[in-house]
């Protein structure tokens, strides 16, 4: 997936470089979300998460970004969020994405889960140079 | 500097009520609060209230299990009381159940649990 805005879509960026940083994500991917008229299940959903790769960006990528707004297809409306890190990357995405798979400190859910929580989940990651994954939620 | 959750004790209960979006250091330090409170103050029960909580992701879910392995351990039983269905939905999705953290709907019934003895399953 290449970047989910269409031209005149205004996004967010947020940092995350700190442990504070994840509740200031949750907090503007909740308004968001709302703006763009999830179902309730659907924002806690979404805003789950969010929180998920927040932190996996933070602690697996040492850091990096959160891009997030409004998309649209035809006529659907939905909410989309692209994590950005710099970290090492991924050596074995087909792995990661297991049920149950961790490399270290996590529930070994993290990714396998997320993905379930979303309708639209990207990974693109390359070793040594990073990962991005990519979220949306469409409201129904 | 992070914010620490209180500790409010009824009796041999010691009840907390979450009422903000937790940091994840946040989340530890209340882990190991309760621990030591359990003992220092002989609690049998905790009850944590989570009715605020819009969202439970799996570090504060992970929190929950782990403060009731831990309550356990050190004779106390805990309630997890007020979870709202969305999170409930979001959880079982996200693939994190809870199977181990006894729940309530609300404070009252939560307290109610806890008077009652412990049932076979609930100290496995």
């Amino acid at each position: 997936m290449t970047a989910p805005w269409s031209a005149g879509e205004e996004q967010q960026l947020l940092p995350v470089a700190r442990s504070s940083d994840v509740v200031q994500v949750r907090q503007m991917i909740r308004t968001l979300a709302q703006q763009c008229r999830l179902s309730l299940v659907d924002q806690t959903k979404f805003i789950t998460a969010a929180s998920e790769l927040a932190r996996n960006t933070l602690v697996y990528g040492g850091g990096g970004t959160v891009r997030a707004g409004a998309v649209e297809k035809g006529v659907r409306r939905g909410v989309a969020a692209v994590f950005a890190d710099e970290g090492p990357g991924i050596a074995d995405v087909e792995l990661a994405m297991t049920d149950g798979w961790t490399s270290g400190g996590g529930l070994g859910l993290g990714l396998s889960g997320t993905r379930r929580l979303v309708d639209e989940f990207d990974l693109v990651t390359e070793v040594g140079a990073g990962t991005t994954v990519t979220i949306i939620k469409w409201a129904r | 500097m992070t914010e620490r959750v209180p500790i409010l004790r009824i009796g041999e209960v010691l009840v907390v009520s979450i009422q903000f979006d937790l940091e994840d250091q946040t989340v530890l330090h209340l882990q190991e609060d309760l621990a030591e409170q359990i003992v220092a103050r002989s609690a049998r029960g905790v009850i944590i209230d989570i009715t605020a909580l819009e969202i439970v992701d799996s570090f504060v879910g992970r929190m929950l299990a782990t403060i009731a392995d831990v309550s356990r351990m050190l004779d106390a039983r805990t309630v997890v009381v007020g979870m709202r269905p969305a999170v409930a939905i979001t959880l079982v999705e996200l693939g994190l159940s809870l199977g181990g953290v006894d729940t309530a709907l609300d404070l009252e019934k939560g307290l109610a649990r806890l008077r009652r003895p412990a049932r076979s399953a609930d100290r496995v």
